[in-house]
């Protein structure tokens, strides 16, 4: 374990001051990460697709613009995008044969922003395929390893992003979260994620996996920067009819260090009191930022979601549902690979069959499945009620208490290979993420202790566009405690 | 028509109708809605290509053209209604599944009051909803193994809207009846071209043959229908066919077929055990749209008066004959026209003359020059100064109808009559000496006038008449000859 303190170890609300004050140019900022992706990135395969050109050409501009003193709060921060966000300057695959080499000619909206905002992008990050998947195992370019410990996964399915926030390889990170994939893999590589409330942030050009649970939100090393990012992020988008024309507030503003007076829930659901599967060193560290949270002046508040059971099954009935119809338009026919056969059906099955990863098609199958005549009152209609019950149990808490914590993941990090052979054990591993998509609310997953040596992970949730509260709670926390300081020994050994 | 179990059966019908809506944008997108004339694949967008990671849009204009259609057949707005995916893969639907709606639809019942073989009909409506069109597919001829299908998603993500019907319809004829009727009502409300040979208006029809008084048959869906004719023939085609299945004891497989327009026949395409199955369920890019009771009203405030009501007040207001109403109500546009020249306070005798001349001369001289049905040559403003010169005797009715071209050409009525030298003759001196001229040259018909033949003066007049190049008034004519036989 080391505590890092170079360029590449900078928060972004550290970064924005040395590069206000002139004392680092984005240009020096750039080239810091580039040269340490260079040098660590063979093994760590956190990037997909590195952006350097595009990268070094926005930290001149970026510079320019923090010279003429027009910086934004993203200006000349480098940043990693996961592969399933449209860019028009980088090819965007989600991690699929399928897209191999595909050239979105729009950039997705929260892409725009940043760029409006003189981000510096340094390359699209790995990911499972289409975003299914808990490890990056899926990615069909190769896993992406967890920088605390090379032979254990990143999590997923935004294993590269988060592996690179982690690493040093990037400042902040953007990923999606469907079920988990932004604060199961944030936990595993012992970083900051946050999953906004559903509808915060546009949808629009992400690549759709579940497009009523997708949601997409930041990487970072503080809780502050996570703030910074949404900011940066956020609000409606005319382009995407389910974000929210509700404000976005001063997240930074918001987080006032003050607990005395918030009431935390804990969720009996969740685990804390002992659960199958539950690793014991990740039960203790939950326990002991529980301990923390009530220090700190907060009124800890038993609160029940007696649904939390049924999230992970009617997940696994509504997502491949979505799922099986957004990925029909990867035919051959307009873009991406197309392996053409005698007739249009044999170009479609060849296309599919070579192009789909085994996790993509078992889940296409599943989600066909729920839908097909016959099923579809018995899997996607009931499925559809159940969620409504796990909102209402959200609700409910909601009514009593400010905010709910629970573990991000029933256990640390595991080992490359290790879930591959059974698809429900590594469905699992979502078990505590799952019901905030659910129910749209916003979580996020920050670093709250060590077990064997690896990160354990708190899981905050709030009310549905309350994101402010959530990250009040974290700062608070995140400050209490010397966990956000922590860096992966990873390329630390040499040099 | 009849064979093959004569008056034993009945056949039923219901008609699904897509209709292309008037929009300026696509349902989903900003692109442009017409691409009748465009280059393929010149009106597409990330969102209407289903790019990865575009979403739709609702298009407003879409949904309030649906719910006018809906009003119009009174049909019930409910507060809430949805999208849905409806799953299926072609070359032609880009996202893989259409964005439709499935349970919840915009408009739900109404019905259709039309008229077949003289006596007024209703058909129920069962729901209208809205959905986006397909793009289309080009078929390229090639040596064999070498053919191609080329793309075109101009259309793609066009908005629709599909009239679903009850299964009320009887016979071809009342079907090609209710479907005229259906069109005109889309154009009255100005939803839609209503344009079958553009495909702007298209439909398929669920067809059962069945012994009078017995439930339903198995349903035949019939599709490739491209005209008026098409569906009639197809129809006809259908029903002899089912009767004479059933009249052999034979029974009615549930299928798809499809209308062969060259050869006259429907062919099986689909069977029911290869029926799709669509796998709907709610669209989850797209809101569910709530409905206000004053967006509704609102949009009833827009309804123009309707076909029916229109051919009513025309009878009763005007007292014209049931052939004329039908000719001058078939386009709003005509009827409005009509109606601005009569004017508030016409008299019956004004409307006669008014719909006599739209029906006859305006309308003949739009077929000649090949404007499309609603468009008329020749605006209201124009057509009543034309008709208040010819009741000032500033014209005669011949003049008036040659001027008519150079009216719609721009020329004022006047103006254009007296450069064709077409004005009436003010100039009595001109006659009375057209006159002189015409009984010097008529000597039998003057001797036969004389002798008591009163019909002679018709002959005269008409030797004067000629003489001023018809711009003589008859009555006056009339006058200076009896003068002058008189006199001499």
């Amino acid at each position: 374990m080391a505590v890092g303190n170079g360029a590449v170890d900078l928060s972004a609300a550290e970064a924005r001051r040395l590069l206000d004050a002139g004392e680092l140019s984005a240009v020096e900022l750039t080239e810091a990460h580039l040269a340490r992706i260079e040098a660590i990135d063979g093994d760590l395969h956190a990037y997909l697709h590195v952006m350097a050109e595009v990268a070094r050409r926005q930290a001149l501009a970026a510079d320019a613009r923090i010279a003429a003193g027009h910086a934004a709060p993203m200006t000349g921060i480098p940043v990693a995008l996961k592969d399933v966000l449209c860019t028009t300057d980088a090819p965007t695959t989600a991690a699929s044969r399928i897209l191999d080499g595909y050239r979105s000619p729009y950039d997705a909206t929260v892409v725009a922003r940043l760029r409006d905002q003189g981000a510096v992008f340094l390359g699209k990050a790995n990911t499972d395929e289409f975003a299914m998947g808990s490890s990056t195992e899926n990615s069909a370019f190769g896993v992406s390893r967890n920088p605390w410990d090379r032979d254990r996964v990143p999590g997923g399915s935004s294993g590269g992003p988060a592996a690179a926030v982690a690493a040093g390889t990037a400042t902040i990170g953007l990923g999606s979260d469907t079920g988990g994939s932004i604060r199961q893999p944030a936990g595993f590589c012992g970083v900051v994620g946050l999953k906004p409330t559903y509808g915060r942030v546009s949808r629009f050009g992400l690549l759709a996996f579940a497009s009523s649970l997708d949601q997409i939100g930041p990487f970072t090393r503080s809780v502050e920067d996570a703030a910074i990012a949404l900011g940066a992020i956020a609000g409606h988008d005319r382009y995407d009819s389910t974000s929210a024309a509700i404000p976005v507030p001063d997240y930074r503003a918001a987080m006032t260090r003050d607990l005395r007076g918030t009431r935390i829930g804990v969720a009996e659901e969740y685990g804390i009191g002992g659960m199958e599967g539950m690793e014991p060193g990740v039960q203790l560290a939950i326990e002991a930022a529980v301990r923390r949270l009530a220090e700190l002046g907060a009124e800890i508040v038993p609160v029940s979601l007696p649904h939390t059971r049924y999230a992970l099954p009617t997940y696994y009935i509504t997502a491949p549902a979505e799922a099986s119809a957004n990925l029909a338009r990867y035919d051959g026919v307009k873009y991406g690979l197309a392996v053409e056969a005698p007739t249009l059906l044999e170009t479609y099955e060849r296309t599919r069959g070579q192009g789909f990863g085994a996790e993509v098609k078992r889940r296409i199958m599943l989600g066909t499945y729920a839908l097909s005549s016959g099923y579809y009152d018995a899997y996607y209609v009931k499925a559809q009620k159940v969620r409504t019950l796990i909102k209402r149990d959200f609700d409910d808490a909601f009514a009593r208490v400010d905010a709910i914590v629970a573990p991000t993941s029933p256990t640390t990090a595991f080992r490359i290979g290790a879930r591959t052979d059974d698809p429900y054990q590594m469905y699992l591993s979502d078990v505590f993420t799952i019901p905030a998509n659910m129910a749209g609310i916003p979580g996020i997953a920050l670093p709250c202790g060590f077990a064997d040596g690896l990160p354990v992970s708190l899981q905050i949730l709030g009310r549905a566009f309350d994101e402010a509260t959530v990250l009040r709670v974290a700062d608070a926390y995140e400050r209490s405690e010397p966990w956000a300081g922590m860096r992966p020994p990873l390329g630390r050994e040499v040099g | 028509m009849e064979s093959g179990g004569g008056d034993r059966f009945e056949m039923v019908i219901g008609l699904e109708v897509h209709a292309q809506l008037l929009t300026h944008s696509k349902m989903y997108c900003g692109c442009a809605a017409r691409y009748a004339d465009a280059a393929p694949n010149s009106h597409v967008c990330a969102v209407c290509a289903g790019l990865p990671g575009a979403l739709p849009v609702m298009n407003r204009a879409a949904v309030e053209f649906c719910i006018l259609t809906g009003l119009a057949l009174g049909a019930e707005i409910p507060g809430f209604c949805k999208l849905d995916r409806k799953n299926y893969v072609y070359p032609d639907l880009p996202k893989g599944y259409q964005i439709s709606q499935y349970d919840l639809p915009l408009c739900i019942g109404g019905a259709l009051e039309f008229a077949s073989e003289g006596a007024p009909k209703r058909a129920g409506i069962t729901r209208v909803h809205i959905e986006e069109d397909t793009g289309r597919l080009v078929h390229r001829a090639g040596a064999p193994g070498d053919e191609v299908s080329l793309v075109d998603l101009n259309r793609s993500g066009v908005p629709l809207m599909e009239i679903v019907g009850e299964p009320d319809l009887r016979s071809p004829a009342e079907a090609a009846d209710y479907l005229v009727a259906l069109r005109q009502t889309l154009r009255y409300v100005g939803a839609s071209t209503g344009n079958m040979e553009e495909g702007a208006f298209r439909c398929d029809a669920n067809v059962s043959v069945r012994e009078r008084g017995a439930p339903l048959g198995a349903k035949v869906e019939v599709k490739n229908m491209n005209s008026f004719r098409a569906v009639e023939r197809a129809l006809r085609f259908e029903e002899e066919r089912q009767r004479a299945v059933l009249a052999e004891g034979g029974s009615i497989a549930q299928e798809t077929r499809g209308w062969v327009e060259a050869s006259g026949v429907t062919v099986s395409q689909r069977t029911k055990e290869q029926a799709h199955d669509y796998r709907y369920f709610p669209e989850p890019d797209l809101p569910p749209l709530t409905i206000s009771a004053e967006m509704v009203a609102e949009i009833r405030d827009r309804l123009p008066e309707l076909p029916g009501a229109r051919r009513d007040r025309f009878a009763s207001r005007y007292g014209l004959d049931a052939k004329e109403i039908e000719t001058l109500t078939a386009e709003r546009e005509v009827a409005d026209v009509f109606e601005a020249v009569v004017g508030p306070d016409g008299t019956a005798e004004a409307a006669r003359r008014a719909a006599n001349w739209i029906v006859n001369d305006v309308m003949g001289l739009q077929r000649a020059r090949g404007l499309p049905p609603e468009q008329l040559p020749i605006n209201a403003a124009q057509l009543r100064d034309l008709l208040d010169a010819v009741a000032a005797g500033e014209l005669s009715a011949r003049a008036a109808k040659e001027v008519l071209p150079r009216i719609a050409d721009g020329e004022l009525p006047r103006a254009a009559a007296g450069r064709l030298n077409l004005l009436a003759l003010d100039d009595e001196e001109v006659v009375r000496s057209a006159v002189t001229d015409a009984l010097a040259a008529s000597p039998s018909a003057v001797a036969d006038f004389r002798a008591g033949k009163k019909a002679a003066m018709g002959r005269l007049i008409g030797e004067t008449m000629k003489r001023t190049g018809g711009r003589a008034k008859p009555e006056q004519v009339r006058m200076l000859l009896e003068e002058a036989l008189t006199e001499s």
